[in-house]
Order: C-alpha cells, then sequence, then structure tokens
C-alpha cells in the first residue's frame, strides 16, 4: 500500500491545530496576547517611534514562543494521552509527525500573523526584497526554536518538566533578545547578553532588512553565518538525541 | 486473503538504567506464537508486560536478543513492521478536544491513508463498533468505558494484522469490560492480539494463549490446558471450611486453600478423583473443577519466588 506523507502532516495539523482551534477558541486568543501586549507597550513608551520595529518584534516573538512552546504541546499528546506512541507504533516517520507539528503551529498562530501583516501593510514600507529577507530569517529562527521543543518534549515525561523547560528557553529565545527595539538601545556591556540568544540574530538580520537598522557587510555576513550554524547544530543534535524510539 | 500472523522473541532483555540505581524489566524472554487469536500477556505490576509490548511495538529498544513480528525483525525492520502492527498504550486517553470521529479519522491519517480513504475507514469502524450516538460528541464528555472502546476502535479502523492491547480494560466496569471482550473476541480470526492484563479471569475468557511474566522472566508459556498440566495439580475442589475437619487426615499429599467459609483443595486427577470418593462418602458437599487459571499464576507466581509448599 502507498502512503501519503501529506496525510500523516495534515494528521498533525488537524489534531494540534484546527480541532483544538475549534474546540478551544479562547488559545487563539492567548497566543495573540504576548506579542500584541509588547508591541502596544513598546509603541507607547516610544510615543510610536518604534512601531515599524515592533510589529516586526510581533512576528519573531509570536512564532519563536509558538516554536517553543510546541515543547509543551507534543508532551501535553505523548505523556497525558500515549499518542506519541500510538504513531511511533505506526507508518508515521519521525520527520512527518514534527513537520506537521510544526505546521500545526503556524497555522495555530496564522490568526495573530495576519493581524501582524495587515499593521505591517500600514506601518512598515520595506522593499519586497527586504521583507523577504527578513521573512527567511525569521522562518530559521522559528525552525530552529521548533527543533528544540520538539527534541525536548521527546526527553519530557510529564506537563510540569515540560514548562519548566519551556519557561527557561522561552527566557533565551524571546526574552533576552532585542526584537522589539534595535539591539543599540541596550546599554553596554549588557548587549553582549543579548547575543546569547539565537534570535538576536535574526532579529538583527531582519530589523536590517527592514531598514530598522543599518549594519555592516560583515556583520550581516556573521549574522547568516551564525543563524546558520544554529540551525545546523540543532538539526544534527536533535537528529542524534531525539528520543523516537526510546533506548 | 486469510494470513497467519507471528510474533517470536529470542532471549529478549531490557534493564532501565536511572539515577545510580537499575532495573532489570525484562530477562532473556524467549517464545514463538505463530497463529491468529488472542496472546495473552499475565503478570503482577512491574513483571515486565509493558516493557514487552513496547519492545514487540518498536517504541523501545532490547539491550540484548530480538524478536520478530511476522517474520521482521523488531530492530532492523521496524519501518515494516509498523505497516502491520498497531498499538493501545496503556494509559491512552483520545485527545478530548477531538471527537471519536476525528480520532480515527486522524489517526487513518497518520497511516497514511489519504483523507477520502481514511474517513470511509473511520466511518465503517463506528458502524462495526456502534459508535454511530457518541461519534460527534467531543471525546472528553464520554465515559471511561466509551473512550477505551474510541481507542479500540481507533486501533481495529487500521489495517494492522498484530494489535498491541496494554492493559486495555483496567479500571472499566464490568459491563464495559464484557463489551471489549466481545470486540476483541471478534478480531481472533484474521488478527494476532497480543494483549496484556491483570485480570486472570480476562485472560481465561479470550486468550488462546497465555504467557506469565514473573520479575521479568517468562515463567510459564501455552494454552490454557497446557498450562494446568505444567502444575502439580489440576483439579480444584471447593467445600465448606468446617468440613475440613471430617476429612483432613484421610487426604494425601494436596495444596490447601483455607478460607474463613470455603476451602480449596487442589490435586492431580488421581488425588482429586481419591478426594472426591472420600467427600461423597462422609455425605460433604462440594464442587469440583479444572484448576482456574488463578491457581496457576498463583502457583507460578510464588514459586518463582520459592515461596511455594505442596501443602498449606
Amino acid at each position: 500500500m502507498k502512503r501519503s506523507s501529506i496525510s500523516q502532516v495534515y494528521a498533525g495539523v488537524l489534531v494540534n491545530a484546527i480541532y483544538a482551534m475549534k474546540n478551544y477558541p479562547i488559545m487563539l486568543l492567548n497566543s495573540m496576547l504576548m506579542p500584541f501586549s509588547m508591541l502596544v507597550v513598546i509603541t507607547l513608551a516610544s510615543r510610536g517611534a518604534l512601531i515599524g520595529v515592533s510589529i516586526l518584534g510581533a512576528f519573531i516573538s509570536a512564532l519563536v514562543s509558538n516554536g517553543i512552546f510546541l515543547q509543551a504541546d507534543l508532551s501535553h499528546l505523548k505523556n497525558d494521552f500515549k499518542l506519541q506512541q500510538m504513531i511511533v507504533s505506526s507508518p508515521t516517520p519521525q520527520i512527518n509527525y514534527v513537520l506537521g507539528m510544526a505546521f500545526s503551529e503556524l497555522v495555530y498562530i496564522s490568526p495573530t500573523l495576519l493581524v501582524l501583516f495587515v499593521l505591517a501593510l500600514l506601518f512598515i514600507h520595506a522593499s519586497i526584497v527586504g521583507a523577504a529577507i527578513a521573512a527567511l530569517a525569521i522562518s530559521l529562527i522559528f525552525v530552529v526554536a521548533t527543533v528544540i521543543g520538539y527534541m525536548f518534549s521527546t526527553f519530557s515525561s510529564d506537563i510540569m518538566q515540560t514548562w519548566g523547560f519551556a519557561g527557561v528557553i522561552s527566557i533565551v529565545f524571546s526574552t533576552l533578545p532585542p526584537v522589539f527595539y534595535p539591539i543599540t538601545y541596550i546599554p553596554m556591556p549588557y548587549q553582549y547578553l543579548a547575543y546569547l540568544s539565537p534570535t538576536t540574530y535574526a532579529a538583527e538580520i531582519a530589523q536590517n532588512a527592514m531598514g530598522f537598522i543599518s549594519l555592516t557587510q560583515l556583520n550581516i555576513a556573521i549574522d547568516w553565518a551564525v543563524l546558520l550554524a544554529i540551525l545546523f547544530v540543532a538539526l544534527v543534535v536533535a537528529i542524534k538525541r531525539s528520543r523516537w524510539r526510546e533506548i | 486473503m486469510f494470513i497467519v500472523n507471528s510474533i517470536e522473541c529470542f532471549d529478549l532483555s531490557k534493564t532501565y538504567r536511572g539515577k545510580g540505581e537499575s532495573k532489570e524489566a525484562l530477562k532473556n524472554v524467549s517464545f514463538s506464537i505463530n497463529s491468529n487469536g488472542v496472546f495473552a500477556v499475565i503478570g503482577k505490576n512491574g513483571a515486565g508486560k509493558t516493557t514487552l509490548v513496547r519492545i514487540l511495538a518498536t517504541q523501545l529498544m532490547p539491550n540484548s536478543g530480538t524478536a520478530k513480528i511476522n517474520g521482521l525483525d523488531i530492530i532492523t525492520d521496524a519501518k515494516k513492521i509498523r505497516s502491520q502492527i498497531a498499538v493501545m498504550p496503556q494509559e491512552a486517553r483520545p485527545v478530548p478536544w477531538m471527537s471519536p470521529r476525528q480520532n480515527i479519522f486522524s489517526y487513518m491519517l497518520w497511516r497514511g491513508f489519504t483523507p477520502k480513504e481514511a474517513i470511509t475507514r473511520a466511518d465503517k469502524t463506528i458502524k462495526y463498533m456502534h459508535l454511530e450516538k457518541i461519534a460527534k460528541k467531543e471525546n472528553e464528555s464520554l465515559s471511561g468505558g466509551m473512550k477505551r472502546k474510541v481507542l479500540l476502535a481507533t486501533v481495529l479502523a487500521s489495517e494492522a494484522k498484530v494489535i498491541f492491547l496494554d492493559e486495555p480494560t483496567t479500571g472499566l466496569d464490568p459491563i464495559s469490560r464484557i463489551e471489549i471482550w466481545n470486540i476483541i473476541k471478534r478480531l481472533k480470526k484474521d488478527h494476532l492480539v497480543l494483549l496484556t492484563t491483570h485480570y486472570l479471569e480476562e485472560a481465561e475468557e479470550l486468550a488462546d494463549n497465555i504467557a506469565i511474566l514473573n520479575n521479568g522472566r517468562l515463567v510459564a508459556i501455552g494454552t490454557l490446558e497446557e498450562l494446568r498440566h505444567k502444575i502439580p495439580y489440576q483439579y480444584s475442589i471447593m467445600t465448606d471450611t468446617k468440613n475440613m475437619k471430617k476429612i483432613r487426615a484421610s487426604l494425601g499429599r494436596c495444596k490447601i486453600v483455607k478460607g474463613k467459609e470455603k476451602t480449596q483443595i487442589l490435586a492431580n486427577k488421581e488425588l482429586a478423583n481419591r478426594i472426591t470418593t472420600l467427600l461423597v462418602k462422609h455425605n460433604v458437599v462440594f464442587s469440583t473443577s479444572p484448576v482456574s487459571l488463578y491457581d496457576i499464576f498463583y502457583y507460578f507466581a510464588r514459586t518463582d519466588i520459592g515461596e511455594n509448599n505442596e501443602e498449606e
């Protein structure tokens, strides 16, 4: 029998996003709260000066947070419902399960992204090339967050443990980095702390591409190199360490 | 097409290692089942039943040894095996925000069916399992028994011919349990069902073959009749405890389990004949039957820890 990979990916989207959104609409509101509240605070505090960069930051924050909290969703499905055990013992390969779940997070935040897209059209005037570069950088950091989220979910044995992991990773990925404002707003030497977060490199690339900051060619090259290296390492570690079939 | 399914284990061992301690969950387990039907694995808590299921279902790697499902090796052919098996894990629950129909449909998608095939299979199974009335309700609102039926339906909707049910009736009321039993019975003809259970009457009712695990070791395997012949007594005689005084002195070497009101005498065929004749002679009311799985299990569980005596 020929098996459809698309069906297997679609199953993840249905279970973790579409059916969940249908039955628990409050979760939709929850996914909007964090990026929009920061967007409003930064915009008000800067008297509107940072609205553009804040909208971009809200995009990054929404994607990164949902990528990280994929960990909690997967852990919930794995530990509370034993769904992952059923899937491991089925023809679904690990990659299709993870892809389905990653897409489910995108579907989950699609209303947030749609609102942000409209705001971006209204308040950000960037070139198509700049927007494409920003989108690529944000997509890469989303993949990093998702891969790390998935890997940790395979280690967790209960949801409380997952919340602990997710909280720490969330600080590194979305609190520490300057996503809602340029990194130059952080006084030295604290700027160096921000570079501990992978998100900082994606945020710098995106802010530069949209014209909010101006980086040298060397800085841009370094940001891309670091971001791609982080992605590579995250993928290698996840492939080697994730527990699909336990040992 | 009628296919005979098989499960074979060769010296399967598994040790869990944790903070400074390790636990041998399975110790050199070997057996071979080459027929469709229900294969029950019974044992106390921590006997290794779930570990065995998880290894055979390709979720967990053994430390040593291997196993084959329909001739495919669990270590080297896991991908191929996964097309032929389906698992209902211990303590599994259907996802609460979905309906039974959505639950079955999504699992069929995960098995690689197209949406059209998946919905056809879901609807067919819902009908087969008489779940029409709850098919569109939220799983969250269902009773424990119904949730288990939904999970069983989810697994049965698949094309899998080897099905692992890890304690599928734990915690269910007697009516729900019998409903699940009836469904499992219908699978016997063209599936091989590996069922783990604490309930010995469940294994007795459903199983064609029974394995007894104790502390990670396989201590006995066979049909119920074969297991009866692996212990020193094949018959159970029940009588009122107050009658025992009359006959106690005349009993030979047998196992006596004395209760407050009833006493059970376990004996081999020859001895059972003598005892029943004696009971008739003393005009004592009694009943006799072949030993139950409970007696067999109790014998092996106690022998394994060196506590079995011929007489008590």
